[in-house]
């Protein structure tokens, strides 16, 4: 690792102030994935400024269906709440199946999504669910903010603050981890709300990163059971190819994850 | 056998010492003035070296010194050797090529080392390393060992024609041809085993200590045999006399094969201590372990099986290229050869066999022994083989095997060996019995109705450990003999240190080799004590691989307990008036037999070394060694059965149960044997269903993480069945066999039949990951 400065901010503005300060900054919200790297000498920010103490940052709040997590809140704890889970379980289940132990209890839901990595697990949870991420600038739509591998729709030294959602009538998320790494080599989630709305959204097989599928959206909205999807077909040329899992086996398990999903939901 | 003695599950004595993080470990080593090493590696897989400039990186922060592979040079520093010299069918040597410590004309793997950065801090020598400025003129690539011996491929090595090491040839040929040609069946498959990386848990370290007072060298190092250390430094390398160099490899968290050789960072950090006038460590971080450790295995082979009409095997035919990696390791040679070749037979009763092996060079990292060496190769050829044939010639898996196992002993194979004992029916019997074979078919029904793929297979492996005896091995081209060595001190006090040549890294030597004296002496297992692995306190020895310091280390200190013993039953007979014959040694005294006197132990002890009142012209003290040459080597058996379902959906394959049935000859620790099946077994799971070394075509690793290179977790693994059914060696004085490595040969097989079983198609090469399962799977139906 080459020498950084380690800041713990006190509040959002401080964490701004500070980045802001810095010369090349970047905020760490658990770092699972920027220390990893860091420690690789792949990146060498001249100053870390910790999200994770934040008090405005932390918790979750749940009024109604309505659901509000704090963007430092962490893994453990959002597996962990049970008003969470009184509404929305398959948001628990996935962030218990997220890493392991050590990795719940220092990542966070903000890191997770400001990283946008391809393969982890809460992207595509927030595009299956419609949330809506909170900036300290301002609110934008899960289907505006992923923008590509490693890329969002943040800019300079914006932070996500906290995402909120409505809990569907049903979800499920259902992911085959990579036999190495156990991050998702394909993870489907799938939610559907009281007025038939359906969204479907996958991480972990996309060439561009998470994304929604459209045509097993409409078949569901059709046919809210693992049999409609049957005959939808998931096309290879947009997904990933590497050492684990080519594209072809990366589309049937798209679709096997998926049926899986509508069937757990 | 008493409490603690032969065959007591006695609790390891080292393990509170590991398991409360106070092990003793290389990186754990701290001396007075100690710097830190940092190598700049190669990131090509191919290249000249056209200038190396370290001024930069000589004037940053912290640094002592850099020093480059043309300084090692000019220092008479020598060339890595392949210890063991094997000849082409031709008669013409092995082409050895040269691989040096710090590469100073042409880099041959990615990690290979070009430069050594001694500093303050280990931060300072990686930024340090960074700095240097290495002009590399790239070489095309080549890393497919069956792709590396086509004409018009970049060539590693000019003495290397072609890429090829050796072209060597076992058995007979022309008989073997014979019986294919007048079978009424022919097998015929091609099998891939999957190149590994080691995963000690301990990744390399060592710390190079130069005094100039004395003008000597101590090496700390992560070996599995620190006296070969010492030797190959010494004999070969020109590092220092074996009087001038010590090696102490302290506490080594595992080592798997991958710590038995030579690396270059032992050698270059001795250099670089007196170079620079400071004790230099360097510890091997992750990457660098995946890309310099030698890999594992690596072989593609063609093989032909011929059955007769009533399905005995009579002729079985090899052809096999071996990837060698860039450079020819210690023991490479003979891993694909000697420990491959010769166990062709396996519980088979085969008139005739050959083997042909070719063994190439590629821009890969060096591949040596590992956990198996040769026999697992060996082991999953024959036993995928067998599966195939059962399936094409319509009878059962078992039954195949049945017909056609050896049965008397000593049985003469083809291809070398001649094994002393076994009974392979018993284990198998054994393990089918557990396993529950005949209730298959219901469990598949079972798994059926829920979608899934239900599939049993088998494996009856047979291996050979503690490689031996040294005349044969020396005629066989080995540059190193295979005895072992033992030094019994029993101090004044009667407490006891054994020094054994043999080394523990990770296989419960100070627990096991202390029940022996336990058993023989009837002392506490507490008052034992057992010394390994420092050139300056232990006599020669060979150190630990190839499962051989239970049958070949034991015996020697056997050897020795027999001196002691008859000398302390002369002073007890002599203290107590009695004859010596009649002296029996029980419970931690001497007695004379048939009456009530007695000395105790320490009394004895004592008496030897105040030398007031011993037997006329007996010399002082109570202190005796031994080596020991076996005659032969030892030959474990066994059968594993295992059954997995499939996810027909994803190709993911769970293991449902997992059986071993093993004959290891007399067990000492019935505990520390179960641990060593277990740990075998999870490695060649691994090997089966996870691991894979991918290189990329330009040479890159990329499996040089544990982020891409799958390692077998708790929840991969089965609750394992174990058991052993033994018939002892005849060949070593305890009757052991070996258990050290037979979990990872038997059981790669089993998986993968049960696998090819439940997905009905026999197209499936390691790791079988879910990707593959599930491709072979479509492909079958």
């Amino acid at each position: 690792m080459y020498e950084t400065q380690y800041h713990r901010a006190s509040s959002v503005q401080d964490a701004v102030k500070q980045m802001e300060a810095a010369g090349e900054g970047k905020y760490v919200a658990g770092g699972m994935t920027l220390i990893p790297t860091m420690k690789q000498r792949l990146a060498a920010p001249s100053d870390l400024i910790d999200l994770r103490h934040i008090g405005e940052m932390q918790g979750i709040t749940v009024s109604g269906r309505s659901v509000r997590i704090g963007a430092a809140t962490t893994h453990h704890d959002v597996a962990s709440s049970a008003a969470l889970k009184a509404v929305c379980p398959a948001l628990c289940s996935l962030a218990g199946h997220i890493g392991d132990p050590h990795v719940r209890h220092m990542g966070t839901i903000g890191g997770s999504i400001a990283n946008n990595d391809p393969a982890a697990d809460y992207p595509a949870a927030m595009l299956a669910l419609g949330a809506t991420i909170v900036t300290n600038r301002r609110e934008i739509a899960a289907d505006d903010f992923f923008t590509g591998l490693f890329e969002t729709a943040l800019e300079g030294s914006e932070i996500v603050t906290a995402i909120t959602f409505d809990a569907p009538a049903q979800a499920a998320y259902q992911k085959f981890a990579n036999p190495a790494s156990r991050y998702a080599m394909a993870g489907v989630f799938v939610a559907r709300r009281d007025d038939g709305d359906v969204r479907v959204a996958v991480t972990g097989a996309g060439a561009n990163g998470v994304f929604r599928h459209g045509d097993m959206e409409a078949a569901l909205v059709a046919n809210w059971s693992p049999d409609a999807l049957s005959n939808v077909s998931i096309d290879a040329s947009e997904l990933l190819s590497d050492i684990h899992a080519d594209a072809a086996y990366r589309a049937n398990l798209v679709k096997v994850m998926a049926k899986r999903a509508v069937a757990a939901a | 056998m008493g409490v603690e003695g032969i065959g007591a599950r006695v609790a390891r004595k080292e393990d509170k010492r590991f398991l409360t993080g106070k092990g003793r470990y290389t990186d754990d080593m701290s001396v007075p003035g100690m710097k830190y090493a940092v190598f700049v590696r190669s990131p090509h897989a191919h290249a000249k070296i056209l200038k190396v400039d370290a001024s930069a990186a000589k004037g940053m922060p912290g640094v002592i010194d850099v020093l480059d592979g043309k300084q090692l040079l000019a220092d008479g520093i020598g060339n890595l050797i392949c210890g063991w010299m094997i000849h082409s069918k031709d008669g013409t040597p092995m082409k050895m090529g040269a691989w040096r410590p710090l590469a100073h004309e042409t880099v041959r793997y990615v990690g290979d080392a070009v430069a050594i950065v001694v500093a303050d801090s280990v931060a300072e020598a990686r930024d340090a390393a960074e700095a240097v400025v290495v002009d590399y003129q790239e070489l095309p690539v080549v890393t497919d060992a069956t792709k590396a011996l086509e004409p018009g491929q970049p060539q590693l090595h000019p003495e290397a024609a072609n890429n090829l090491i050796f072209d060597w040839e076992l058995g007979d040929a022309a008989a073997t041809d014979k019986a294919i040609a007048e079978a009424a069946h022919v097998t015929e498959i091609e099998i891939h085993n999957n190149r590994l990386s080691p995963n000690p848990m301990e990744p390399r370290a060592t710390l190079g200590i130069y005094d100039n007072g004395d003008d000597h060298y101590t090496c700390y190092t992560t070996s599995q045999n620190p006296h070969v250390a010492r030797l190959v430094m010494s004999a070969f390398y020109n590092v220092a006399p074996e009087n001038k160099l010590r090696v102490i490899a302290p506490d080594v968290g595992g080592g798997f094969g991958s710590k038995i050789y030579i690396y270059p960072e032992e050698i270059v950090c001795l250099w670089a201590s007196k170079r620079t006038g400071v004790p230099v460590k360097w510890t091997s971080d992750r990457t660098e372990a995946f890309l310099t450790d030698a890999h594992g295995r690596d072989h593609v082979s063609k093989v032909k099986m011929a059955f007769d009409a009533n399905n005995r095997i009579i002729g079985l035919k090899v052809d096999t290229i071996a990837n060698l990696g860039a450079y020819m390791s210690l023991f490479s040679s003979a891993v694909p050869t000697y420990l491959y070749a010769t166990l062709l037979s396996g519980q088979y009763d085969i008139p005739a066999i050959h083997a042909n092996v070719r063994t190439v060079y590629t821009n890969t990292a060096p591949v040596d022994a590992y956990r198996g060496a040769g026999r697992p190769e060996a082991t999953y050829l024959l036993e995928r083989t067998m599966e195939t044939a059962a399936r094409e010639l319509g009878v059962s898996p078992a039954e195949l095997r049945r017909v056609n196992f050896i049965r008397s002993f000593p049985h003469q194979t083809p291809v070398i060996m001649n094994y002393d004992a076994g009974d392979y029916e018993a284990s198998l019997d054994a393990a089918m019995k557990a396993a529950d074979w005949n209730g298959f078919a219901a469990r598949k029904a079972d798994a059926e109705s829920r979608g899934m793929k239900r599939g049993i297979g088998m494996s009856c492996y047979i291996e050979a450990c503690g490689i031996a005896p040294s005349a044969a091995v020396g005629s066989l081209g080995a540059g190193v003999g295979l005895w072992e060595s033992a030094e019994v001190r029993v101090n004044a006090v009667g407490t006891i240190e054994v020094l054994t040549g043999s080394h523990s890294h990770g296989q419960g030597h100070e627990t096991t080799f202390a029940q022996l004296v336990a058993d023989r002496f009837g002392v506490p297992l507490d008052s034992v004590n057992i010394v390994h692995g420092d050139t300056d306190k232990v006599q020669m020895g060979m150190g630990t691989y190839g499962s051989r310091s239970g049958a070949v280390g034991m015996s020697a200190v056997v050897k020795a307990l027999d001196k002691v013993e008859a000398k302390a039953k002369k002073i007890a007979a002599h203290l107590m008036e009695a004859d010596e014959s009649d002296i029996v040694i029980e419970n931690g005294e001497l007695k004379v037999a048939g009456t009530d006197k007695a000395v105790p132990w320490f009394q004895m002890a004592l008496a030897a070394y105040t030398a007031h009142n011993l037997p006329a012209g007996m010399e002082p003290g109570l202190k005796e060694g031994a080596f020991y040459d076996p005659a032969n080597f030892t030959f474990p058996a066994g059968c594993y059965i295992c059954e997995v379902e499939v996810d027909p959906e994803t190709g993911q394959t769970k293991i449902i149960q997992f059986v071993a049935a093993d004959d290891f000859g007399n067990i000492i620790n019935p505990m520390i044997v179960e641990g060593q099946v277990h740990g075998g077994l999870a490695q060649g799971i691994g090997q089966a269903l996870l691991e894979g070394v991918h290189y990329d075509a330009s040479g890159q690793l990329l499996t040089a993480s544990y982020m891409d290179y799958a390692m077998p977790r708790a929840d991969d693994l089965p609750s394992f069945q174990v058991s052993t059914s033994n018939t002892p060696c005849p060949n070593n004085p305890l009757g052991i066999k070996g258990c050290g490595e037979a979990g990872a040969i038997g059981s790669p097989p089993a998986l993968i039949n049960a696998i090819t079983d439940a997905i009905g198609n026999n197209a499936l090469t390691m790791p079988a990951t879910p990707q593959k399962v599930w491709a072979a799977a479509q492909a079958a139906n």
